[in-house]
């Protein structure tokens, strides 16, 4: 029945249609008027009549400079009209060239006129649909020129139209800076503007706030240029700080707090701007309140995650303001995944430096019931936000201790990370098991029941260098005075190859958690010397690598201490005894002229040469023939070193048969 | 009567030194008139300092009664001590707000910020007890009528200000620290709090600003937020539908205020676009619309005679409105404007008897004074009305008339023959008038309404440029209109119809029921700005 309905209107509307091919222009007017009737309002009419096949003839009349202006205006309202229609419409009428038709016309047609007008009209819709044909408006100087000269001067509708077309196609640091070259900070200025007593018209200052939005983005230059601007008496963040008051429609407000966030972030504005201070975050804060809409108060949240992201001030000043904690508390308690992901990100940026807003988050009521639940979501960009806000989370000794542990909060942290998360899931999961994994944490234990060590080091085999540097990182906090077993299993699941590679690693930062991981291994007697018994060889070869190297000297400074681990054990003295190739370098490094590695191989020399210890005279003559007491002694004379003589002393003082 | 010169001097300076000091008054803001417009001070004073005899004594006031210091020994919490503003907070504020600033935590900052009822012990910081609400600076608790409190906001101590609002649309309260918002901390308040601070250790300072000073806290910007609420909430209120016929309702008031003022041409537009019924007679309503014309002229003269033609015995049985005509009338004549039309026509200009001292040129406001410095032949009868809202028909010269003005001429004759006589002349026309007036007074019965009226105009004489002097303001144009209603609604009553006009009545109902409003503690009323309602 449906078919045969379309096909009944295709049969009716034929003739009209034919007369669109006409070649007189009278025929041709009267059948776009008709064809025009037809699918304002229609959805139906409008696939019906796309897919008879009438756009790329609506594209010629509209495009052709020749023809009547009448008919262009109507071919091109028509088209307006088809691109107000379904996403499936919009589609086909992109895929027929009709955005870069628009954008040619564009180049052309007069300002001012209604042709102009109808074609900006049709782009904004062809845009407001995801994905838009950004790659139909080129960066070219003349057009965008063009296109801001028709948002400053233009009618109000063609100017909001431009306007919000713009601000959908800038979306990187090109787009961005091509536009500010062409002007258009000024001109999103002039759409900011509200006149005394009138009401604020959020059709026509959204569109200018999110195009300044979208230029500001992370880019300094654009931000700093709109800092400058001014539109009559007042520069932008003037002009923004009137739009951000409580007499303004939330919206309005919303996306007004949210330019001043990106002009801050940008480095335009410093953080104690009372722009920022008494303007964006207190109206960021108020619209996150209960009384709000949902999709505002997600945004909101969203936008002040973004605020407060770095400067711990801004995480303190929003801690206070306006119950922010029970409002955040509420919209992680809202249905959609939006407002979910803006308030867990808002707690994650709250709660990045200050100890006692932590508390504060902890001890909102139920929260952490709601991370749980968060990590579990099934939503990826949920379960993010939440893995974010409990890594911030982590970072508190004292929630290690008690809040984590009560909600076992590993659990689904573990279960995100075997489930083959995302880069930036594992990325910040990883940081946060890091922290789960300190000495004393109580979380250690059951997650080293669910796999964590195979699962930090495959981290270690990651091609990213934060993903391995995390690995490692985990690794090292996981070693630290742990039992026997667990260290075993490390080093086993770790691998000596492994090692070595880490060892290798481009990333500083990870070989030093690497040589810590080491360090923390070889701690207390028993350890050491259990886990010298098998590994001696790849262990003392780790360390000359690093020793012989080139590496910088806390890398070096790492070894040596591992190498004054090593000094402490019972037997595994005797491995760097035998090897007088490291003997030799201990000499070199007791003169070296960087002071924090003289020290460690100082605690070296200290505890090879520590008497009452069996073998301890056989080691002093040794090392005394290899010339350590000679180094020693230079060094007790050493006026640099005079940091360093209690320690000089007490190795010598051990020496006593020799002085 | 005697009137002496020096007499009316002495009148006219008492006056002058109370208008002088209003003057003086307006010159130094009253940012609280500002902040809480809606606040009739006489009924409802708002609080400006704290309370000399409303307080425990352990407190210590100084600087106005603005600072607050301990001076208590601060053992325990028994110790603790309170203060109360000298007023309550009035409901016609809408939203309240003071702000204290900590000058010293003294010994341990027990400071308490907050409201309290009156009769609460003052031996208590706020919060602790029944009708009693206090944020503490030691703990950051909030606490509402109870001796625990609950988590609420930060600590505060040495060099903080916090700011304590009060809104009185929902009763809620919520504090500022430094000018941060910190969000509600009690809701469900009852009315007439008082703004309260209590101290418990020694050396705890607080120094207070009720208004007088700018707040660290951007409080506009809530006063906005609430007048625009209030404004949707007028704008959506619900009706029954057969009241909610806006546009006939509006028609009729439209119409009807056209009539009553005599706007006829307008009226008669109006009626038949709108098809109105216009109740009454066109030409009633065009003698009411002559009339009005004439006094907002400043012809009052005039303007009695045709009310006497047209309207017999209307005057006669209403002596007070009489004499308000007349009073008005002498003013005129000082002004200028009430003279009588010249015998041939050609020296009709308008002068005043002093107008030689100067009148200020931009002071003019009837055309009249401007055409005498011309010195053109400018007929006094071509000059518009002051009020711009009246066609600009030329009125019929009467001529001759026996009015008051004309007697006063004809008792001297020798009027135009050279200027300094002619002034001469006229200033013996006023007193002559005057005099009649002062004898029209004795026989009223509200006595002392219409001598301070006549005083009033009186003084005008007392100076040498009285458009200058501090009873000038009798004067202005605009004065014109109040004469004009009161005429206008006595002929409208006398011919059986309404003395005021349907949408001035309910405007006037309007703006009383806000006052009963704010009686009775409904602090919308605050917001529902009516004048800002009406010029939509």
């Amino acid at each position: 029945m449906q078919q045969f309905t379309v096909f009944m209107d295709i049969e009716s509307s034929r003739s009209y249609i034919d007369e669109l091919y006409s070649s007189d222009a009278v025929k041709v007017m009267e059948a776009l008027v008709t064809l025009k009737n037809s699918v304002i309002g229609s959805n139906r009419q409008k696939s019906s009549v796309i897919s008879q096949g009438v756009v790329p003839r609506l594209l010629q009349l509209m495009s052709e400079e020749s023809l009547d202006p009448n008919i262009r205006l109507e071919a091109t309202i028509t088209i307006g009209s088809l691109a107000k229609g379904t996403p499936e419409n919009i589609e086909s009428l992109i895929e027929k060239g009709t955005a870069t038709a628009l954008v040619e016309m564009l180049k052309t047609v007069p300002l001012g006129s209604k042709l102009a007008e109808a074609a900006l009209c049709a782009l904004r819709s062809i845009f407001s649909h995801k994905p838009a044909p950004v790659d139909a408006l080129p960066a070219d100087m003349r057009l965008l020129t063009r296109l801001t000269q028709i948002a400053r001067e233009d009618s109000q509708e063609a100017r909001t139209s431009v306007i919000r077309v713009l601000a959908v196609w800038c979306s990187g640091t090109v787009e961005q800076e091509a536009l500010t070259c062409a002007g258009a900070c000024s001109a999103a200025a002039a759409m900011l503007v509200v006149p005394p007593r009138s009401v604020p018209s959020p059709s026509r200052l959204v569109p200018a706030l999110e195009l300044l939005a979208a230029m500001c983005f992370k880019n300094p230059n654009v931000a700093q240029v709109a800092l400058n601007t001014r539109h009559g008496d007042k520069s932008i963040p003037e002009l923004l700080m009137c739009l951000v008051s409580r007499d303004k429609p939330l919206v309005v407000a919303l996306k007004a707090a949210k330019c001043l966030t990106f002009l801050q972030r940008a480095g335009a504005l410093p953080a104690d701007d009372s722009r920022i201070v008494f303007g964006a975050l207190p109206c960021l804060a108020r619209l996150c309140t209960k009384e709000n809409t949902e999709d505002i108060r997600a945004s909101a949240a969203e936008v002040l995650a973004y605020l407060t992201e770095v400067d711990t001030s801004l995480q303190r000043l929003a801690a206070i303001s306006n119950h922010l904690m029970s409002s955040l508390a509420d919209i992680v308690n809202c249905q959609s995944a939006a407002a979910k992901q803006g308030a867990f990100k808002c707690f994650a940026s709250l709660g990045a430096n200050d100890e006692d807003i932590r508390k504060m988050i902890i001890e909102t009521h139920g929260l952490m019931v709601h991370v749980v639940n968060g990590l579990n979501n099934p939503d990826p960009c949920v379960s993010l936000a939440a893995v974010r806000c409990l890594h911030s989370l982590s970072r508190s000794v004292q929630q290690l201790r008690t809040t984590f542990q009560d909600h076992a909060v590993w659990k689904p942290l573990m279960q995100l990370l075997n489930d083959s998360p995302g880069p930036e899931l594992l990325n910040v999961g990883s940081s946060t098991l890091c922290n789960l994994l300190l000495e004393f944490s109580p979380a250690k234990e059951p997650m080293l029941d669910q796999g964590a060590v195979e699962m930090l080091c495959n981290l270690t085999k990651m091609s990213d260098p934060a993903l391995r540097l995390n690995g490692i990182w985990a690794l090292m906090n996981m070693a630290f005075q742990a039992e026997q077993k667990v260290k075993q299993r490390i080093l086993c699941c770790l691998g000596t190859e492994q090692m070595f590679r880490l060892l290798g690693d481009s990333d500083t930062r990870v070989i030093m958690k690497m040589l810590g991981l080491l360090r923390n291994l070889l701690s207390t007697r028993q350890h050491i010397d259990a886990i010298m018994s098998e590994y001696s060889s790849q262990v003392m070869q780790a360390v000359i690598v690093v020793l012989e190297g080139s590496y910088p000297a806390e890398v070096k400074e790492q070894a040596l201490c591992i190498l004054g681990n090593i000094g402490d054990g019972e037997k595994s003295k005797d491995l760097i005894m035998a090897n007088e190739d490291v003997l030799r370098k201990l000499v070199d490094y007791l003169a070296h002229p960087e002071s924090k590695l003289q020290e460690a191989a100082l605690f070296v020399a200290g505890n090879l040469v520590w008497r009452g210890e069996a073998g301890a005279a056989a080691r002093q003559q040794r090392l005394a023939d290899l010339g350590v007491l000679r180094a020693l002694k230079l060094l007790r004379a050493s006026h640099h070193a005079a940091h360093l003589h209690d320690k000089v002393k007490t190795a010598l003082a051990q020496f006593n048969e020799f002085t | 009567m005697k009137l002496r010169k020096s007499e009316m001097a002495a009148i006219g300076s008492g006056r002058g030194t109370m208008d002088s000091q209003n003057q003086v008054q307006s010159d130094t803001v009253d940012r609280l008139k500002l902040l809480y417009p809606n606040v009739n001070e006489e009924e409802t004073p708002l609080p400006r300092a704290w309370s000399t005899k409303d307080k425990f004594s352990y407190i210590g006031l100084s600087q106005n009664n603005l600072r607050v210091h301990y001076k208590g020994h601060g053992k325990t919490h028994r110790d603790a001590a309170s203060v109360r503003a000298t007023h309550p907070i009035p409901a016609a504020c809408g939203l309240y707000y003071f702000e204290v600033r900590i000058v010293s935590k003294g010994r341990d900052g027990y400071m308490g910020i907050g409201l309290s009822a009156h009769g609460v012990n003052m031996n208590r910081l706020p919060g602790w007890d029944k009708h009693s609400y206090g944020y503490h600076g030691d703990d950051g608790h909030s606490f509402c009528s109870s001796g625990t409190g609950q988590p609420y906001g930060p600590t505060f101590t040495t060099g903080d200000v916090i700011g304590c609002g009060v809104n009185l649309v929902d009763n809620t309260c919520f504090y500022t620290k430094n000018g941060h918002h910190l969000g509600i901390a009690f809701r469900g308040l009852p009315p007439n709090l008082y703004p309260t601070v209590g101290l418990q250790t020694p050396g705890e300072v607080v120094d207070t600003n009720f208004g007088q000073q700018p707040f660290v806290f951007d409080i506009e910007d809530m006063l906005k937020e609430l007048r625009a609420r209030t404004r949707v909430a007028i704008d959506e209120f619900p009706l029954p539908d057969e009241q909610g016929q806006w546009q006939q309702v509006l028609h009729r008031m439209v119409s009807t205020y056209l009539v009553h003022h005599g706007y006829c041409s307008t009226a008669q537009a109006f009626s038949r676009a709108t098809g109105q019924p216009i109740d009454e007679d066109i030409a009633s309503i065009k003698n009411r619309q002559r009339v009005s014309k004439l006094v907002l002229a400043g012809r009052v003269g005039e303007a009695v005679e045709t009310t006497r033609r047209l309207w017999p015995g209307l005057l006669e049985r209403d002596p007070d409105l009489l004499f308000l005509l007349k009073c008005r009338q002498f003013v005129e004549m000082v002004n200028g404007t009430d003279c009588e039309a010249s015998e041939d026509g050609a020296n009709g200009v308008a002068t005043s008897v002093i107008s030689h001292t100067g009148r200020p040129h931009k002071r003019s406001n009837g055309v009249a004074a401007d055409a005498a410095e011309e010195g053109g032949g400018r007929d006094v009868d071509m000059a518009p009305a002051a009020n711009g809202d009246h066609e600009d028909e030329a009125l019929p010269l009467v001529k001759g008339m026996p009015g008051v003005t004309a007697s006063v001429a004809a008792l001297l004759p020798d009027r135009f023959e050279a200027d300094a006589s002619s002034q001469r002349a006229s200033v013996e026309r006023m007193l002559a008038f005057g005099r009649e007036l002062y004898a029209m007074s004795q026989k009223l019965s509200q006595d002392l309404y219409h001598k301070s009226m006549l005083e009033d105009a009186f003084s005008l004489l007392a100076y040498s440029n009285p458009w200058d002097s501090p009873v000038g303001w009798q004067l202005e144009p605009v004065r014109r209109e109040a004469v004009c209603d009161a005429l206008n609604s006595a002929i409208l009553e006398s011919q059986g119809m309404q003395w005021s006009s349907p949408v001035e009545a309910c405007v006037s109902h309007a703006r009383s029921l806000l006052r009963r409003m704010s009686r009775a503690a409904l602090g919308a009323c605050a917001f529902a700005d009516l004048s800002a309602l009406l010029a939509r």
